[in-house]
């Protein structure tokens, strides 16, 4: 039952893709040679055309960011990876970086050349190590090959590539924290405007995209920005790779076409585990508003018509639920990773975080009182929107909607009634 | 800043507001009076749009945006008075609150908190916050700073003033999320200038000093904007005083010279005032040792054997303090020439402000033409600074701070030219490493024409190895090459300020202002002299050969005015100088010496065995080395316990203020005019007003606003005048060298400081 | 002298020399200290502070920050369990508690021989193949209790073998 469509994810099977060889033979640096005879502006037209958007979150129009680089420029510019990967329930930059390695390296070539940038670097999250050691290889062999480096392949193109290693952060992920941290400080955000385009890493115009993204270039490149946009929905090009987890038969990361209706991804899957009924779905990973079943049978997976349902498709983390799930406890185990990694330098992420995490967890052990839920919805409010970074947004979002959606369930816990879960009234998060 | 920076109007809340354009929203509905509260925001401090306070609606912006960090535009409509503002302030505190203990009570910062005032303005009335809050223990980071976790409201001013502002970067921030903390520089304390800028800027208790620690609270204090005692740039620090003792030094109102700023020992060090030792009773010589005694039998003593000596025309010398008031400087050179009758008088001297005086001496004060002398604020604004010799960071702080404020704010050029390897550099656009007393010749090439650099500056291993960690440049072609460079740059720049040390004296004063002269613009200068009012003793004659105002005792007119002035005569022959007074002494050729507030005994320690020929009257607050060698010993009492003014380095006269009071001690003034009176020569009553008011009518340049004075703002002095004739003793200059943490004579007896270098030392050994 | 091998040294100057400014490579910097020395003790702080160019402070400030790095050793083998909500969903606080109990020990305690030491984390980008955990560097992943105990004996014989 494959209605996947593999270009992104086309090479995941062939164990000999990660190496130099085995990327040539599959067709490798195909849009690189190609990218060479381009004008930077021919390139970055050709993704503007393939309506390619950011797979790393906020899925703004990849070639809008690219066009915003200034030409001239004082200081160096650099181009970025984000493989930083944090947002619960997202799995998927770790299988590119596994399996097919230089389709990055050329993608960020690529975005080098468009931009006039003769400097990358690859931030991967700090628990990835041996795919740090992957990318290392690769880059290294590339280097070897001429793929990178001063004069790539006789063409006259410099580019300089590194991996680079977090060390423990979803912050981090946030495109300016990222530069901080690159730059070997605490990985707090930056006051924007200037955005990264203007003024970035070391302070030089940055372009900087999710690792999905930037590995998607060079199919686009040798596609044909056309080709890719019509294989999605208008305004939503192409194919992303959705990371099914949770309660689904068969969890995994699929590619599909943008505008897929969720329930063929859901099929995808196998549908429910065990025959389950379906009780609610995290549309783009842990950040994003969830939506109950029924909503979520209703939609499309692109980004627009899942904004205008009232969520975004974020990171393409789909996780689903089924009906014995506890929202208490999962609005509790969504709210200690925020607690956990809000960075704490603005006041009411800090806090309130904190604030949110003890009251469910006071609430969910069987301590809730009268009042609580319009207390735990005011205090998400009151984060929400006026955080320093949208870390605070991701926090409060979630959490708004499942007391929005659930809040019979809080009151029924409340009233000391059996859980759908079966543990209400006592603590069953294995919190440390 | 350019001089008509273009306007930008906006609507706030419905008004029309104009401001410059550049400005941030916050700044603009201040200056129009429209309330945004604010933690993190801190002037002059870069922008951090943590703590959420001061969010605004803006017009076209889907969020409330941060009015600390948003640019006005023009046509920004603006709005903080509605409900989701309030909502969202309410919000912000309520966020702050839970994690704060609430210990008010105890706190010393109770009642001049800036949490409690926001959460009495803008708070809501009960916490909804019901979970356990965070403890942690409080922590003694220093002698001086302690830090107490749960009270922190994370504003990370604390880290900005010390790194951004002291340029000392001892404070970070640790942890992250709810467990973010400040941390100190070494793990669990802090080795730092102890200036306590951290402190004071903390808006909760957060932070809270040793000194003052649950001492009292704020409001049984009464406050007292004095003048610092210590070095010579004049600082104003308000003393929080109950029961007439000093209880707190810090700047809570901004209002002096120095605005945010002092040093660990403006802020920390007055409690020399209460050390044990301090002289409650005048001292009497009898039978070889000095018994205390009534303060009639004191004066009398002392009156009776002056006047004895002066019958029998024996010799008198006088020497005076550079932190006594102006006032009383000016009455006892007045005492000696007049009624003593004799030149013989100086200070110890630190700055070479005659030769200053001279040089510039062809400028006269005529309304009109710009002041060559440059006041300590001008630093901060200065498109070029010349530093010759000196370590402002340990012996001017305040000016030090404010160049540094320049340099962060406006891309100062400062130019630095010093043996050592003062922190300073840097700040510097260029610095030229020189030799120790390389000054001089330094000063001579900037001036002169030759490209060749004289060898004497470029001698191998020049600079003293132990002040230079890193060594500096030592081969003779790159330091050829770098003054070359330092001077062709700087010959380039336009209205200078040029500040010099002590190591530029006489001869190469007036060289150094030759080369000023050859600078475009409006060249000004600031000599860099140690204490409180050495500036002051010199302004008001503290000198053998000079009358007040610099005017020469040689100069018959000079002498002429203040004859009328005072009635009687002054000697025309120019006296002794403090080195010589102390021969005189020794050789049996003085019969009395007078010392006021003064220990030339600690530089000049062989001469003790040599005042023991002389009747020594020594005033101070105590047993000094010298003061042990004397037959009278007077208390007296100190700057903070006084009114009057001082003048510090720059020339700004300020008002001293009377804050503490000790029992026992009189102030030098009292005591000259007292014995003025018992000599049959009476000064009239001590007043500091009249006698400032005669100050300002015969001292050039002293002509100045009282009200403004009196207002507690500083005026510039600029004793300017055409007839200087000085003669040079470049080797009776002898600086301090001070740092932070010394002061002359007077910082023995700080406690403050005591520990803080005991615990320096304590940490070094380790 | 310095406290790292010569491996370590000559990986540093490498990574020194892909940035434009040497403070770039402090946090990889770090961690591949501490994968050296188990943890970041002041010596390990100074030089790779030296190194950089940072003072003492500011490596402090950046290690409190990074979850990953730590002042105090850590096990030999350190086993960090996701529990964070994919594999929430699928049994992740279950192998949790099991390793506790296999452990005896707790969050962010190491076992009185060594060889373990144990911490909740959040997602380790597993989320497909959930539950999972890591052991150091390596991922286990699709875990069953039963599963665990294997885990933990071969790491456990790893130990022993050395
Ligand atoms: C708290 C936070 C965490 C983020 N984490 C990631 C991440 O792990 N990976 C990623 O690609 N983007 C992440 N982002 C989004 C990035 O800031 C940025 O938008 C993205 O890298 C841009 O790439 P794209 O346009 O290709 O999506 C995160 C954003 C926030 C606010
Ligand atoms: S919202 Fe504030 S505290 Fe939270 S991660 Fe962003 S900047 Fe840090
Ligand atoms: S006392 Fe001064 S130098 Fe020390 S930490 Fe505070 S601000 Fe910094
Ligand atoms: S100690 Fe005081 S100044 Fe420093 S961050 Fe905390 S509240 Fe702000
Ligand atoms: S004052 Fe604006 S965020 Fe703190
Ligand atoms: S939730 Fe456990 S690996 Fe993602």
């Amino acid at each position: 039952m494959s209605q996947e469509v593999k270009i992104i994810s086309k090479r995941f099977d062939d164990p000999k893709a990660a190496t130099l060889d085995g990327y040539l033979a599959s067709g490798g640096f195909q849009a690189l040679e190609k990218a060479l005879t381009m004008a930077p502006e021919a390139i970055i037209d050709e993704v503007k055309k393939s309506n390619l958007r950011g797979r790393g979150g906020a899925g703004f129009p990849t070639g809008m960011k690219w066009s915003f680089v200034p030409k001239q420029s004082e200081r160096p510019k650099y181009v970025l990876c984000n493989a930083d990967e944090s947002e619960p329930g997202t799995c998927k930059d770790r299988l590119i970086l596994q399996y097919d390695p230089f389709s990055l390296i050329e993608g960020m070539i690529i975005a080098g050349k468009a931009i006039d940038s003769h400097q990358g670097y690859v931030f991967i999250r700090g628990e990835y190590r041996y795919l740090f050691d992957i990318m290392e290889r690769a880059i290294n062999e590339a280097y070897r090959a001429g793929y990178l480096g001063k004069n790539i392949r006789g063409s006259g193109l410099d580019f300089d590539l590194y991996a680079h290693s977090g060390a423990g952060a979803y912050e981090c992920g946030e495109e300016s924290a990222l530069m901080e941290s690159l730059e070997g400080k605490r990985g707090i955000p930056r006051l924007k405007p200037p955005f990264p385009a203007i003024s970035g890493l070391y302070g030089g115009p940055t372009v900087i995209n999710n690792m999905e993204t930037l590995a998607t270039v060079p199919h686009i490149i040798v596609g044909g920005g056309e080709w890719y946009a019509n294989l999605g929905v208008p305004k939503n090009g192409g194919t992303r790779l959705f990371c099914l987890s949770g309660h689904v038969a068969r969890p995994g990361v699929y590619e599909l076409p943008l505008g897929v209706p969720f329930p063929r991804l859901l099929e995808v899957g196998g549908g429910v585990a065990n025959g389950k009924k379906l009780k609610a779905v995290v549309p783009g990973g842990s950040s994003t508003p969830m939506f109950t079943a029924e909503e979520a049978m209703g939609l499309n997976m692109d980004y627009d018509s899942i904004a205008k349902a009232g969520s975004f498709l974020g990171s393409g983390g789909v996780v689903i639920l089924d009906e014995n799930t506890c929202m208490v406890k999962f609005a509790l185990r969504i709210m200690q990773f925020y607690r956990h990694e809000s960075c704490g330098w603005c006041v009411p992420c800090r806090e309130g975080t904190n604030w949110l995490h003890l009251a469910l967890g006071r609430f969910h052990a069987g301590g809730g009182r009268e009042g609580d839920v319009d207390l735990l919805r005011e205090v998400s409010e009151n984060i929400l929107g006026r955080t320093f970074c949208p870390l605070g947004d991701a926090a409060a979002m979630p959490t708004l909607s499942i007391l929005k959606r659930f809040r019979q369930e809080f009151l029924d816990h409340l009233a000391g009634k059996p859980c759908s879960c079966g543990v209400s009234g006592r603590p069953a998060l294995a919190t440390h | 800043m350019a001089d008509n920076p273009t306007l930008v109007n906006i609507t706030v809340n419905g008004q029309q507001l104009t401001a410059p354009a550049g400005t941030l929203l916050l700044e603009a509905c201040r200056s129009a009076h429209v309330e945004v509260p604010s933690f993190c925001y801190y002037p002059g401090l870069s922008l951090q749009a943590a703590c959420r306070m001061c969010l605004v609606e803006i017009e076209k912006m889907p969020k409330l945006q941060t009015a600390c960090t948003v640019v006005i535009t023009e046509g920004m409509v603006v709005r903080t008075d509605t409900e989701q503002v309030h909502r969202a302030r309410k919000s912000a505190i309520e966020f702050i609150l839970t994690n704060h203990p609430l210990d008010c009570p105890v706190c010393d910062a109770g009642g001049e908190c800036e949490l409690q005032d926001m959460t009495f303005k803008y708070g809501a009335a009960e916490s909804r916050f019901t979970e356990p809050k965070r403890h942690r223990e409080e922590q003694q980071w220093s002698p001086i700073v302690y830090f107490d976790r749960p009270r922190c409201i994370l504003c990370y001013r604390c880290v900005r003033v010390c790194g951004e502002g002291m340029d000392v970067w001892a404070l970070g921030v640790g942890n992250r999320g709810v467990a973010a903390s400040i941390i100190p520089n070494h793990s669990d304390h802090l080795q730092c200038e102890e200036c306590g800028m951290c402190i004071d800027i903390c808006p909760v208790g957060a932070l809270t000093s040793g000194p003052y620690r649950y001492k009292t609270r704020p409001w049984e204090m009464k406050h007292v904007g004095a003048i610092c005692t210590f070095c010579g740039d004049g600082c104003k620090t308000t003393l929080g005083i109950r029961n007439d003792q000093i209880i707190r030094g810090d700047n809570r109102d901004k209002s002096g010279i120095n605005g945010d700023f002092l040093c660990v020992k403006g802020r920390y060090a007055f409690d020399f005032t209460q050390n044990p030792e301090r002289l409650k009773q005048p001292l009497v010589r009898v039978d070889g040792e000095l018994r205390p005694t009534t303060w009639s039998f004191a004066l009398e003593t002392v009156a009776k054997r002056f006047q004895r000596i002066k019958s029998a025309q024996g010799g008198f010398g006088v020497i005076g303090s550079t932190r006594t008031l102006n006032e009383e400087d000016y009455q006892l050179q007045k005492f000696a020439r007049r009624v003593l009758g004799t030149n013989n008088i100086d200070h110890h001297r630190t700055a070479d402000f005659p030769a200053l005086a001279t040089a510039l001496a062809a400028r006269t004060n005529t309304p009109g033409t710009a002041l060559p002398l440059a006041n300590s604020s001008s630093l901060k604004t200065a498109k070029a600074i010349l530093l010759v010799g000196n370590d402002p960071t340990n012996q001017h702080p305040l000016l030090a701070w404010n160049i540094r404020t320049a340099y962060r704010n406006h891309k100062t050029r400062l130019y630095v030219l010093n043996s050592g390897d003062i922190k300073l550099r840097r700040q510097a656009f260029r610095m030229a490493v020189i030799p120790a007393g390389g000054e001089a010749a330094a000063i001579r090439f900037l001036n002169g024409e030759a490209d060749s650099v004289p060898a004497e500056l470029t001698m191998v291993g020049g600079p003293d190895p132990k002040r230079w960690p890193q060594t500096p440049p030592s081969v003779p072609q790159k330091i050829a090459e770098g003054l070359q460079d330092f001077r062709a740059r700087l010959r380039q720049e336009q209205d200078v300020i040029i500040v010099f040390g002590a190591e530029v004296r006489g001869e190469a004063v007036r060289e150094l202002v030759a080369f000023g002269d050859t600078l475009p613009g409006n060249t000004r200068y600031i000599a860099l002299a140690d204490n409180a009012n050495s500036r002051g003793a010199a302004d008001m004659g503290l000198y053998p050969d000079l009358l007040p105002g610099y005017r020469p005792v040689a100069d018959a007119g000079a002498r002429a005015h203040f004859e009328q002035l005072w009635g009687g005569t002054i000697p025309a022959e120019p006296g002794l100088n403090l080195p010589q007074m102390l021969a005189a002494a020794a050789a049996g050729k003085l019969d009395a010496l007078y010392i006021a507030g003064a220990n030339p005994l600690r530089l000049h320690p062989s001469a003790a065995e040599g005042l023991r020929k002389a009747f020594v009257v020594v005033q101070d607050m105590f047993l000094t080395e010298t003061a042990r060698q004397a037959d009278v010993v007077l208390p007296v009492l100190c700057s903070y316990e006084k009114n009057g003014t001082l003048t510090n380095t720059c020339g700004e006269v300020q008002a001293q203020k009377r804050g503490g009071m000790f029992e026992g001690a009189k102030s030098d003034l009292a005591i000259i005019h007292e014995l003025a009176e018992l000599m049959g020569c009476g000064f009239g009553p001590a007043a500091e007003d009249k006698i400032f008011g005669e100050i300002r009518a015969n001292v050039k340049g002293y002509d100045l606003s009282l009200v403004q004075l009196l207002a507690g703002r500083s005026a510039l002095a600029a004793p300017l005048n055409e007839t200087v004739a000085h003669r040079d003793d470049p080797e009776l200059i002898q600086p301090n060298n001070d740092t932070l943490f010394t002061a002359g004579t007077l910082g023995r007896y700080s406690t403050t400081l005591n520990s803080v270098m005991e615990r320096r030392l304590q940490k070094e050994s380790k | 002298m310095s406290v790292f091998s010569q491996a370590t040294q000559e990986r540093f100057q490498t990574l020194l020399s892909h940035y434009p400014v040497k403070r770039s490579a402090l946090v990889p910097m770090l961690l591949f200290a501490q994968d050296e020395l188990g943890y970041l003790p002041p010596e390990a702080i100074r030089e790779v502070g030296e190194l950089v160019g940072a003072s003492e402070l500011a490596v402090r400030e950046v290690i409190g920050y990074y979850s990953m790095l730590r002042l105090e050793p850590a096990g030999k083998y350190h086993v960090q369990v996701c529990t964070n909500i994919s594999c929430m969903l699928r049994g992740g606080d279950d192998i949790y508690r099991h390793c506790k109990e296999r452990l005896g020990i707790g969050h962010k305690e190491v076992a009185a021989d060594g060889v373990f030491s144990l911490e909740e984390v959040e997602c380790i980008g597993a989320c497909s193949w959930a539950p999972a955990l890591q052991v150091n560097y390596d991922f286990h992943q699709e875990l069953t209790p039963e599963k665990v105990d294997e885990i933990l004996r071969d790491y456990r014989k790893k130990a022993a073998a050395r």
